[in-house]
């Protein structure tokens, strides 16, 4: 085949037609997410300036100590510590990864027995109905929701004003700024998320094969336990990690319920990138978030491997 | 076994995700700033004061602005991924199909940072226009996800019978593929715009300071005294929300009916 | 008489890779105007892909497609004069019956209303008067093909190409169906290519048949052919049923073999006639089909030659009874069919029979 065949065939090959379609949408992503994100990779080993970013390389913004430099150009005399070594840094690490994982398990556990029963208790012709009735609430405006919970929520709030009122509480409860109002703020948040890739595998269970389990002499409880649930886990593996990597990140919730008391790690990011115009440190916050967030999720799917076995 | 116990679990937790919704308009109505029980009466005020808030007019034109064009553009960019990646097999689609669809699952917070840092160092000044380069970003999944359900129950085969009765690759798609994906490119652009209308995060950082909904409203929540306020505004925010969704559901149950295919359920 | 018609498809030699895969290996075939001609063969065998070569939905590796003697490289499927009723029928769902068999009209210069008169003389054609105004997606299975023929025959192609059509339809539809599709290409007089991998269609349908297997075209040949004198065991077994067994080559000479074989003893067989393929590994072997040979009953004699057996399994079929019977001497059981007709009772499994049977009958592979 000569050469001019070979890129004739390129040219009219499904392979280029292909590119050439998805061209459009992939160049946005290119220029828009991936060279930002490289661009923070890179920041992240760059030295602080005054309100520039100069190229020389260090890791003192992940660890250890490190000098911004001056607007003259000379270092300054006081260090900071880099992402790592910081124990601010790392207590907000830890806070966000724990509000995460409780939120996440609450998510998917409370799910769970939703998209089970929309799989499969109700009627197939009425299903959409139930999956619609479902997602409304998370299309409705992020900051009102969680705005919503603090007005439930605070002193004077409204559950605090039912339960004295019904006589069940003297002394009203502290439910804003805390932990676990952040925790039930942000499980009301990604509800949906958590439901939805459970219901598609339950959807994608073979019936018969629950008759199977019950012929051969399972009750239902654990036909469930060795068949429905395994076959299942896909849907679950997929709504842990919906649910756990964007909570992680969470920047409303912490300042609207927790009342800017209770930073998580993106407050800290913001906090470095603008008010104190540290990008570098910004940048190794942010990437360290991600690096923790990518090695649980890898060693999740690690840890689950045999359920996705045979499965795409 | 007689006690439905899935049934009333599932209803409790309906009740558990609409409480905040179904709370909004009931103190929207009531007639006092602080947000307890018991009500203090029936008033309007509140829906009078928004009406006649020009800052919050102002607000309502930019997203407006902001979210019509994001969704149109995300749908278009959407529509070109979602038959990419359904029509043809090509190297590298699987990389850059995770890429495109990367901002589902990203932190919006990690997103909009490394925009921003981008804009400022290359010198962009911010205004609707990166605010609007953000929303695409983060909607353009959710269109892909939409559209590629679409195009995925497209059977090939009506492609070729319309190019073997006689019309070429571009009047194949405007007679064939476009009318029948046409639903879901509707229900993308409701979905877009619902979802730019909402987003915060990258509005914040990426816009001015000029305000859009979401700006403003969080802005207000800083003065208690603006808390009715917000309350109603929230009301007139989830009765459109519902309203597009309805929408959006119909045309893709439509699309549905139209071509006879068996409906899968949900959005995504 | 189907010789003296003029070649309407032609296949030089076509060779076709996906990567590395070889689907089609050398097809050298020609297809007769008017002709209703199958390709048939298993899943795999390379029958859609040489179908589509000729619709233009699949380039070639190397080789030639002429379609009425033109060369049609590079010609898209939208410039071709054939027309094709896909296996899902393709109909569009969003258009009325009436629009999806005017689809491929939009370009004809003729009037609207000479266009909608034609559209309802192709629905009359395929039995579908007066559904014009329905909704598509709302047809049964049935109607949908016949959506789908009106829709390819209205453009008057030289070739309509059928890609599985029937495989879709229940058993009965089917037989309905495989009628008046052949009812359907006398009226029209084009040739119809049909692909199928089922052998019965095939029979019934075609005036002539490319089995193919593994990319090549193991035989072409008239049904009746194909069915009486098979080129390899694997065409003979695909189309219908056959029984082997051992045999050797005596001598050969003055177009007469002959031969001895397993169970059945020594006979002369006409090599023009019953002698076939190429030389195989495995030594020579002669065949039968089940209803060459018969189970003889005490009073009955044998027509021509017979030999003693044991039955070994009856399979039951309301008009027929499948015997499985063990000839003396031989390995493996041979496949026996008998006719049930009135009085003829149903033998016990272990029964000693006589099974008759005919020289004439015989194939020989060598």
């Amino acid at each position: 085949m000569s050469e001019r065949q070979v890129r004739s065939r390129f040219w009219g090959s499904e392979a280029f037609s292909g590119l050439a379609l998805i061209s459009p949408t992939a160049l946005y992503a290119i220029l828009l997410l991936a060279a930002p994100l490289a661009t923070t990779l890179l920041y992240s080993v760059f030295t602080d300036g005054y309100l520039v970013v100069i190229p020389h390389f260090q890791l003192c913004n992940y660890i250890g100590e490190c000098r911004s430099q001056l607007a003259d150009g000379t270092p300054s005399p006081d260090t900071y510590l880099g992402a790592w070594s910081d124990p601010i840094t790392q207590a907000l690490m830890l806070r966000s990864l724990n509000v995460s994982m409780l939120v996440t398990a609450m998510t998917v556990l409370l799910a769970y027995p939703v998209a089970y029963f929309v799989s499969f208790n109700v009627d197939a012709s009425r299903k959409s109905l139930w999956l619609f009735l479902i997602t409304i609430p998370f299309w409705t405006s992020y900051v009102i929701r969680v705005f919503m919970w603090n007005v439930m929520m605070s002193r004077t709030g409204v559950i605090n004003s039912v339960l004295e009122g019904m006589g069940i509480i003297s002394e009203p409860l502290q439910m804003v700024f805390t932990i676990q109002a952040m925790v039930v703020t942000l499980a009301h948040a990604y509800a949906p998320f958590a439901i939805l890739p459970i219901f598609v595998a339950l959807e994608k269970i073979d019936r018969s094969l629950l008759e199977a389990g019950q012929d051969l002499g399972e009750t239902r409880f654990t036909t469930f336990l060795r068949v429905t649930l395994p076959l299942s886990m896909t849907g679950v593996i997929a709504s842990v990690l919906i649910v756990f990597i964007p909570t992680i990140g969470d920047y409303v919730t912490p300042n609207l319920i927790g009342g800017g008391k209770i930073p998580m790690i993106a407050n800290i990011i913001e906090k470095q990138m603008l008010k104190a115009d540290n990008r570098p440190l910004g940048s190794a916050i942010a990437v360290s978030a991600m690096l923790v967030v990518g090695l649980i999720s890898v060693l999740f799917l690690f840890l689950n491997r045999r359920y996705l076995k045979g499965q795409k | 076994m007689k006690i439905p116990t899935l049934r009333i679990y599932t209803i409790a937790y309906l009740i558990f995700l609409y409480t905040p919704i179904v709370i909004l308009p009931i103190f929207a109505f009531n007639n006092s700033t602080a947000v307890a029980f018991p009500l203090q009466g029936f008033t309007t005020e509140w829906f009078y004061n928004i009406a006649h808030d020009d800052v919050l007019f102002r607000a309502l034109q930019n997203s407006l602005i902001v979210s019509s064009i994001s969704s149109v553009l995300s749908a278009t960019l959407g529509t070109f991924a979602a038959r990419a990646s359904t029509r043809y097999k090509f190297p590298g689609s699987g990389p850059l199909m995770g890429l495109i669809m990367l901002p589902m699952v990203l932190p919006d917070m990690i997103t909009a940072m490394a925009l921003l840092v981008v804009l400022l160092s290359i010198g962009i000044k911010l205004s609707l226009v990166t605010i609007i380069l953000g929303h695409v970003l983060i909607c353009t999944p959710f269109s892909v996800a939409i559209l590629t359900s679409a195009f995925q129950s497209l059977d090939k085969s009506l492609e070729e019978a319309a190019c073997d009765l006689g019309e070429g690759p571009v009047s194949t798609f405007m007679l064939v593929i476009l009318p029948l994906v046409m639903p879901g490119i509707i229900s993308a652009l409701l979905i877009s715009f619902t979802i730019s209308l909402d987003e915060f995060i990258v509005t914040n950082f990426l816009g001015s300071g000029e305000p859009l909904l979401s700006t403003f409203i969080y802005g207000q929540l800083r003065f208690p005294k603006y808390v009715p306020n917000i309350m109603a505004l929230g009301t007139v925010l989830v009765g459109v929300s519902i309203i597009l969704l309805t929408l959006a559901e119909f045309f893709r149950r439509r699309g549905i009916a139209k071509t006879g295919s068996k409906d899968t359920g949900g959005f995504l | 008489m189907s010789s003296e018609k003029p070649t309407m498809i032609e296949f030089k030699d076509v060779h076709k890779y996906y990567g590395d895969y070889h689907a089609l290996r050398g097809i050298n075939a020609t297809i007769k105007a008017g002709e209703f001609f199958s390709l048939l063969g298993p899943s795999g065998c390379g029958k859609t892909t040489l179908l589509r070569t000729i619709a233009g939905f699949e380039g070639i590796s190397s080789g030639v497609v002429l379609i009425d003697g033109k060369d049609v490289a590079g010609i898209r499927p939208n410039h071709r004069p054939t027309n094709m009723v896909f296996q899902s029928y393709a109909i569009f769902p969003h258009l009325t019956v009436e629009q999806n068999v005017g689809f491929g009209l939009r370009k004809d210069p003729r009037s609207k209303e000479d266009k909608a008169r034609a559209v309802d003389e192709a629905l009359a054609m395929v039995g579908l008067a007066g559904y014009g105004k329905r909704a598509a997606h709302a047809l049964s299975g049935g109607q949908r093909q016949r959506v789908a023929l009106a829709r390819a025959l209205i453009l008057k192609p030289k070739v309509l190409l059928l890609d599985e059509p029937l495989s879709a339809l229940d058993k009965k539809l089917r037989e309905n169906m495989q009628v008046e599709l052949i009812k359907l290409q006398r009226q029209v007089g084009i040739t119809f290519i049909l692909v199928t991998h089922d052998q019965e269609e095939a029979l019934v349908m075609s005036d002539r048949i490319a089995v193919m297997f593994e990319g090549q075209i193991a035989q072409l040949d008239s049904p009746e052919a194909l069915y009486r004198l098979p080129k390899t065991r694997a065409v003979a077994n695909f189309i219908g049923t056959m029984n082997f067994l051992p045999a050797k080559i005596l001598s050969e000479a003055g177009g007469i073999a002959e031969i001895e074989a397993a169970g059945l003893g020594r006979m002369a067989l006409n090599v023009e006639k019953q002698v076939t393929g190429a030389v195989s590994p495995g030594g020579a072997t002669v065949g039968f089909r089940p209803e060459t040979a018969t189970l003889l009953f005490d009073t009955q004699e044998a027509t021509d030659r017979e030999s003693m057996a044991t039955v070994e399994e009856v399979v039951y079929y309301g008009d027929m009874t499948y015997y499985d019977v063990k000839l003396d001497g031989t390995a493996e059981p041979m496949r026996v069919s008998m006719r049930n007709v009135f009085g003829r009772p149903v033998l016990d499994i272990g029964t000693r029979t006589r099974v008759g049977w005919s020289p004439g009958a015989l194939v020989l592979f060598r």
